[in-house]
């Protein structure tokens, strides 16, 4: 023993379990860590679920009532609070697991509706408007008239490998990944292979890096090993920019230890003694995770000095991003570990080969080291029977936006995104029109309905012109203006922007004030103006192709993706916004106009109490009138209207 | 000033690599970098405060002035942006007379735009002080400004 905290289960789990030399545990070894899986529980367990998104939702108080409940009522049950099981519109979701039976899955069980869940199952009076499903395994009693979880189409069309940890136990507890089997891939890998092997086994296994590019992870790996250094680093990228995507922060915060794991297999690969964390700020709790299952490893002693007495050192740090996009990118990534701006460099030189401190270092994001401890456990064939022929394995989205059901998914390569809209997330909210499948953030393009049938492959989207992106998946109806979009994505590059070339510098700062005076409210309306305004998406196309083309780094390249994607897709809304002076989402402010129905309005004064600019005029109880010269459009009127006397135009 | 010190001696003097560390650090004790503070970092990296300035300024999430008594985190999400962020952040604005970093006159508030915190089916999130507010409508903003206004008080 190594570390410093040391106690009997400590003892048991490295001695017995992580040094035991074979795959196979004696009888008795393994029936003590189904007890620690609680796979058999002797007591009602019930599963909290504790991510972001829930605690957003409030799974803390529905934790502390149900805490709160147990005390009450005398039964001795036990509380585990584990992460984000996917369908973040189930948030906060119960799960409940009586001795003997199935596990019962809840939905947006908050405080208040705690106490009626758990009387519903303890007395066998189900609560079924919140439940959602039952999942079990043989061994166990199921529930009557109860659908089973591989019934419902949002987890039927997922295969959750690199999810298949997340919401089953606490990521606090490294004992409970350790019974699950965890890091015995890691110790495997260090007693059985040399650092060529494995970077062998991980190109043979055909896993390609998840950030985007899909580069081999093995054969990046290889260059980083062949570079002749004293010192090399691994860093994991999880920073993850796409400012609406948090696919790798939500499973590094379900599976934390899998991911240090990851990270210890990838830095025996290359031969790497330091590795580094760097993590997106924004959210507290997974920093919190990491840093605690990064103490449970220090106290472990699986990672330190001469890891099981090969030689092998490895230490690991996790640094905290400080606000920039740009960072993402390899190289800028590399210049703010060091403490300088962060600022794209020139490749070549790769930093596989001059990287961190000029060392050679591999830098990979947190889904593709997610699935390192998994092939390194099951064997590269086994990687190899999921996916395409390209692409193997399968991807994490973040599904967001306008769907009926979404969050974090897990498909196989090769699935349709056809069966993403209409089968995981099972149409659009609402009964409204889907419109668009905006994929990779602000790199990235828009999938329309006729290229819905396309698979996730990155090949195959290449060819297409699309990007994979990070693992952002967007479903926008009728309801979002593809301009206004598009203006969004843009004022995030130009604030994010860092400087150091000009096409991106200036290119996104005009292309912004370009989009911006297609939804403007003119001031005067004359043909001049609009004449001016079509030159302006003239221009916009000329100066998205030299930023295309002379862009330093893959984000200025890159950020006029979008708009491409849009006007090639949607050219009769941009036209509709700078010919007829309308949208038809009724979103942009500058084009929108208010008027009040005569004979609807009762003269409430409501509207023109709540309007922020004083433009909404009239005498009480009688019909009221919009200055339309005063209006900025922003709708408050529309909304608060209990009359519905306010219409849109 | 105790607190500095007691900060910068956990790392190596004159290390340049762990100035953003250390930044983060000093930001998270005093709720923003005093121009002491970076003075007092330059001396101990043996760096120039100009330098020091220049990289912090490059990044979002360091500030130099102090922040409101109530601070709101606004989600600034692709997500979010569709349920309609935008509107609530006008809404703020307006209200506030501020813009995203700054603090109003009376230090009672400030605000900062995030990206996605994680709540996105439940969008627009808009943080006060560790607790959160879902599905965020522009019209409420009066309201709950009016409220946090005497929890400002308060502090």
């Amino acid at each position: 023993m190594k570390g410093k905290k040391t106690n009997e289960l400590m003892t048991f789990l490295t001695e017995e379990v992580l040094r035991y030399g074979s795959d196979t545990v004696p009888a008795a070894t393994a029936k003590r860590l189904a007890e620690i899986r609680r796979d058999k529980p002797s007591v009602p367990v019930i599963y909290v679920s504790s991510g972001s998104a829930s605690i957003i939702a409030g799974s803390e108080q529905s934790a502390a009532a149900a805490d709160l409940y147990l005390t009450d009522m005398g039964i001795t049950g036990l509380i585990v609070r584990t992460t984000c099981h996917g369908p973040a519109v189930f948030e906060p979701m119960v799960c409940i697991h009586l001795p003997g039976k199935n596990k019962l899955i809840f939905r947006n069980i908050t405080a208040d509706k705690m106490e009626a869940t758990l009387n519903g199952v303890f007395h066998n009076d189900m609560p079924e408007e919140d439940l959602v499903a039952q999942s079990g395994s043989t061994g166990f009693e199921a529930w009557h008239d109860i659908p089973f979880i591989e019934d419902i189409p949002f987890y039927r069309m997922q295969k959750r490998v690199v999810l298949d940890n997340c919401a089953c136990y606490d990521p606090e507890s490294i004992e409970e990944y350790i019974a699950r089997g965890g890091y015995r891939a890691f110790f495997k890998t260090i007693r059985n292979y040399t650092h060529l092997e494995v970077c062998d086994l991980i190109e043979r296994s055909g896993l390609r890096g998840r950030s985007g590019g899909g580069f081999t992870t093995g054969l990046k790996w290889k260059y980083a090993l062949n570079s002749p250094s004293d010192n090399r680093y691994l860093i994991c990228n999880a920073k993850e920019s796409d400012p609406g995507s948090y696919a790798d922060r939500s499973v590094l915060e379900g599976d934390p230890h899998r991911l240090i794991e990851g990270i210890c297999i990838a830095s025996y690969a290359i031969g790497a003694s330091n590795a580094v964390i760097f993590l997106k700020t924004g959210s507290p709790h997974p920093l919190a995770r990491l840093k605690n299952a990064l103490e449970a490893v220090r106290d472990f002693g699986i990672i330190g000095h001469d890891i099981l007495s090969s030689g092998f050192n490895l230490d690991i740090v996790i640094r905290e991003e400080a606000g920039a996009f740009v960072c993402g990118e390899e190289t800028a990534l590399i210049g703010s570990l060091e403490g300088k701006r962060g600022m794209p460099e020139l490749k070549p030189p790769y930093p596989t080969s001059h990287g961190l401190f000029g060392k050679p270092t591999v830098i990979n994001n947190v889904e593709t080291l997610m699935n390192v401890p998994l092939i390194m456990a099951r064997g590269p064939e086994w990687f190899r029977t999921m996916g395409t022929a390209g692409s193997k394995g399968t991807k994490l989205f973040s599904l967001g936006g306008r769907g009926r059901y979404t969050g974090l998914i897990e498909v196989e390569m090769g699935t349709t995104f056809r069966t993403i809209v209409e089968g995981i997330s099972d149409g659009i909210k609402d009964g409204r029109a889907f419109k668009a499948l905006q994929i990779g953030g602000p790199s990235g393009t828009f999938i329309t309905e006729k290229n819905l049938d396309l698979q996730v492959d990155f090949d195959l989207l290449r060819e297409q012109g699309i990007a994979m992106g990070s693992g952002g998946l967007i479903i926008i109806d009728e309801t979002t203006c593809m301009v206004d979009f598009v203006r969004y994505y843009m004022e995030f590059i130009h604030k994010e922007s860092c400087g150091k070339c000009i096409p991106c510098r200036e290119g996104t700062g005009r292309m912004l004030e370009i989009l911006e005076n297609i939804i403007r409210k003119p001031h005067t309306e004359d043909s001049n103006a609009t004449l001016e305004r079509f030159k302006g998406v003239m221009q916009l196309e000329i100066i998205a192709s030299v930023m295309k083309d002379t862009s330093l780094c893959g984000l200025g390249q890159t950020a006029p993706n979008p708009f491409i994607s849009a006007l090639s897709n949607y050219r009769e809304e941009f036209e509709e916004h700078i010919f007829d002076r309308r949208c038809r989402a009724n979103v942009c402010r500058g084009l929108r106009t208010f008027s009040i129905d005569v004979d609807k309005c009762t003269g409430c004064t409501v509207c023109a109490s709540k309007c922020p600019v004083n433009a909404i005029y009239g005498t009480r109880l009688q019909p009221f009138f919009v200055v339309e010269d005063k209006c900025i459009g922003c709708g408050i009127c529309y909304d608060v209207c209990k009359f519905s006397a306010v219409t849109v135009r | 000033m105790r607190k500095i010190e007691d900060i910068l001696r956990q790392y190596r003097a004159g290390s340049h690599e762990n100035l953003i560390p250390i930044l983060q650090e000093v930001q998270a004790e005093e709720g923003y970098l005093s121009e002491n503070a970076i003075v007092q970092i330059g001396r101990f990296l043996e760096m120039s405060t100009t330098k020091i300035y220049g990289l912090a300024t490059f990044y979002d999430r360091f500030r130099f002035t102090p922040s409101g008594r109530v601070h709101l985190r606004i989600c600034d999400g692709t997500t979010c942006f569709i349920n309609g962020s935008e509107a609530v952040i006008n809404a703020i604005r307006d209200n506030l007379g501020i813009e995203p970093g700054q603090t109003t006159r009376d230090g009672r508030f400030s605000y900062e735009l995030t990206s996605c915190m994680g709540g996105c089916n439940d969008g627009p999130v808009l943080s006060v002080s560790d607790k959160y507010h879902v599905h965020v409508k522009p019209e409420a903003i009066p309201e709950m400004i009016t409220k946090l206004k005497a929890l400002a008080d308060l502090k």
